[in-house]
């Protein structure tokens, strides 16, 4: 288990690290970076699995199952979306359309 | 050291490459250059985390979990694959609104577990408070989102509103708040399902009145919201790979929520909290009258044009003219003229979905340019073409202090030595505002629909070229 302590240093320098990493980011990449981030939140997942896999009850195994369910398609929606946006950023330096 | 101590290590090990591998995927996102590598190392990061939980101490259930895990990302593989560019935002809407909805699973799980004594964990006080807190915000962000995507899907209309709704609202905040603090003091499992059914319920509220256009700023911050609730239930699980991504896709959401609100001059609360467009009334009569011209007459001022700024709103994604407008740009460009394309920031629906529009007709990257850079320059271009954009060329914006745009930044087109605005009719815009820029002295109206105006003004071109113009 995480302290108090740890966990406010832990919170504190993550939030830092998300301000840093977006502040210098041109406009043509907010909307991919969003879906980007949404994507990332995805990790979610892992957290409805441990909820699942220790679930003892029926009633925390229809909490868990949609849990599991929502997470990953969180995960897996925000990948193929934002794969698909990034893919299409070209620069005309190197050779131009397909 | 035995093999169970081995594998929990192990396990963390790979959530803490996770975590490394997201925050540095979400660096390389910051580039236009290495941005697609860094959706690929957050991607290999979420698969080794995923992969690393079956083997996480005491995992019960797996068939469950390969069963939800299997439909679910069938069902988001497929519908993501399948969504056209332009209806990208609702799609972002719908994934960000489960991982919100998945949050408050974990956080239900928790308390359902805590407040019956069959979870495996004894909950202190303070993990109780951020399972509360997380579900929560988690519960906004699932209802409200699928409100978000209902309407921008048009399953839904654009706004509902009653009066005394703020007081409605408020009254269910304060009761999801009042029933989450309760817990923290007293678990009970009717108020725990009670308390969901009240967080649920008010991030359906919160959303309806909010209308379309306000709807990017909305997302952003429900996915910001997101993000903090899987922090906290990562906090009640004490999983650092929640922690660390949660956290750092809240502040950078929150950033980003901030910034789009910003570009379209309104504030958070403002978007929250009251109606745009609501008194359009109040603006000014403006004089002159709109001048047509014909496709033939505005093909030879681009043929005679050494620099043209093409400036695209949503209007040119919804005509699908996004092609045809950038084979028209390849004639100019063939033509030896300097051919740019400026985008404002909340041109599309979110901010940088014009470029992604752009992006996908094959436009390079670096012939867009933001607002900033581009304003300075079109006193020195010859042509501007407007197409699809409206509120975002008003000038209005900047002369008339009764106007409900007054303030908001635009693109200095005006400044154009001429302008060819590309518009099915006459008729204002999306705030229902008359445009200054369709009566000014340097402006001409092409009447026509974006592909048919391209088409034209390409047949025009090469009509020019093979000596049949004047």
């Amino acid at each position: 288990m995480i302290s108090g302590e740890i966990a406010l240093y832990l919170f504190m320098l993550a939030a830092f690290t998300g301000h840093e990493i977006i502040s210098r980011v041109p406009v043509i990449l907010h909307t991919p970076l969003m879906s980007g981030s949404n994507f990332v939140h995805g990790i979610v997942l892992v957290g409805a699995m441990i909820a699942l896999g220790e679930a003892t009850t029926p009633v925390q195994q229809v909490i868990g199952f949609i849990g599991v369910f929502l997470g990953a398609g969180n995960a897996a929606g925000g990948y193929v979306v934002t794969e698909r946006m990034l893919e299409m950023f070209k620069s005309s330096k190197k050779e131009g359309a397909k | 050291m035995d093999k169970a101590t081995l594998l929990h290590y192990l396990v963390q090990a790979s959530y803490f490459a996770a975590a490394v591998l997201f925050i540095l995927g979400i660096k390389r996102m910051s580039s236009p250059v290495t941005a697609r590598s860094g959706i690929q190392w957050a991607g290999i990061g979420m698969l080794v985390a995923t992969v690393a939980t079956f083997f996480h101490g005491n995992i019960a259930n797996v068939l469950l979990m390969v069963l939800a895990i299997g439909i679910s990302t069938v069902f988001a593989w497929v519908s993501g694959k399948k969504v056209a560019m332009t209806d990208m935002p609702q799609m972002v809407a719908l994934y960000n609104g489960m991982g919100g909805g998945s949050a408050a699973a974990i956080g239900a799980a928790a308390l359902i577990g805590a407040s019956t004594g069959t979870g495996l964990h004894v909950l202190s006080k303070a993990q109780i408070a951020l399972a509360v807190i997380g579900a929560l915000i988690g519960s906004i962000s699932f209802t409200g989102s699928l409100i978000a995507f209902a309407k921008l899907q048009g399953w839904m209309d654009k706004t509902f509103r009653f009066s005394g709704q703020q007081l409605v609202n408020g009254l269910f905040f304060l009761s999801a708040l009042g029933l989450g603090l309760s817990l923290v003091f007293q678990l009970n499992t009717s108020v725990v399902i009670g308390f969901f059914a009240v967080s649920l319920l008010f991030g359906v509220l919160m959303t309806l009145p909010i209308g379309g256009a306000d709807m990017p700023v909305v997302i952003s911050l429900y996915n910001a919201f997101t993000g903090l609730a899987v922090a906290f239930e990562g906090y009640v699980q004490g999983n650092v790979a929640l922690i660390i991504a949660g956290t750092v896709v809240g502040a950078a959401g929150t950033l980003l929520t901030r910034l789009m609100a910003k570009a379209m001059n309104r504030s958070i609360s403002n978007v929250l909290f009251s109606n745009f467009g609501g008194g359009g009334g109040g603006s000014t009569e403006i004089a002159g009258s709109q001048k047509a011209v014909e496709a033939s007459d505005a093909a030879s001022m681009l043929y005679m044009a050494e620099k043209v700024i093409i400036v695209p709103g949503y209007g040119m994604a919804v005509a699908q003219a996004q092609h045809k407008i950038w084979e028209l740009s390849q004639q100019l460009i063939k033509r030896d003229k300097q051919v740019k394309f400026a985008i404002h920031p909340v041109a599309g629906r979110m901010p940088g979905h014009m470029n992604v529009l752009l992006a996908e007709a094959g436009v390079p990257y670096d012939l867009i340019a933001d607002m900033e850079d581009i304003n300075p320059e079109f006193s020195t271009c010859d042509v501007a073409i407007v197409i699809g954009a409206n509120d975002v060329v008003n000038p209005v914006a900047k002369t008339d202090k009764s106007s409900p745009i007054y303030g908001m930044p635009i693109l200095d087109v005006i400044n154009a030595r001429q302008v060819i605005v590309i518009k099915r009719g006459k008729g204002a815009g999306f705030a229902g505002i008359e445009n200054a820029l369709f009566y000014a002295e340097n402006c001409r109206m092409l009447y026509a629909d974006g592909q048919e105006a391209a088409n034209r003004l390409i047949a025009e071109l090469k009509a020019i070229d093979s000596g049949g113009g004047h």
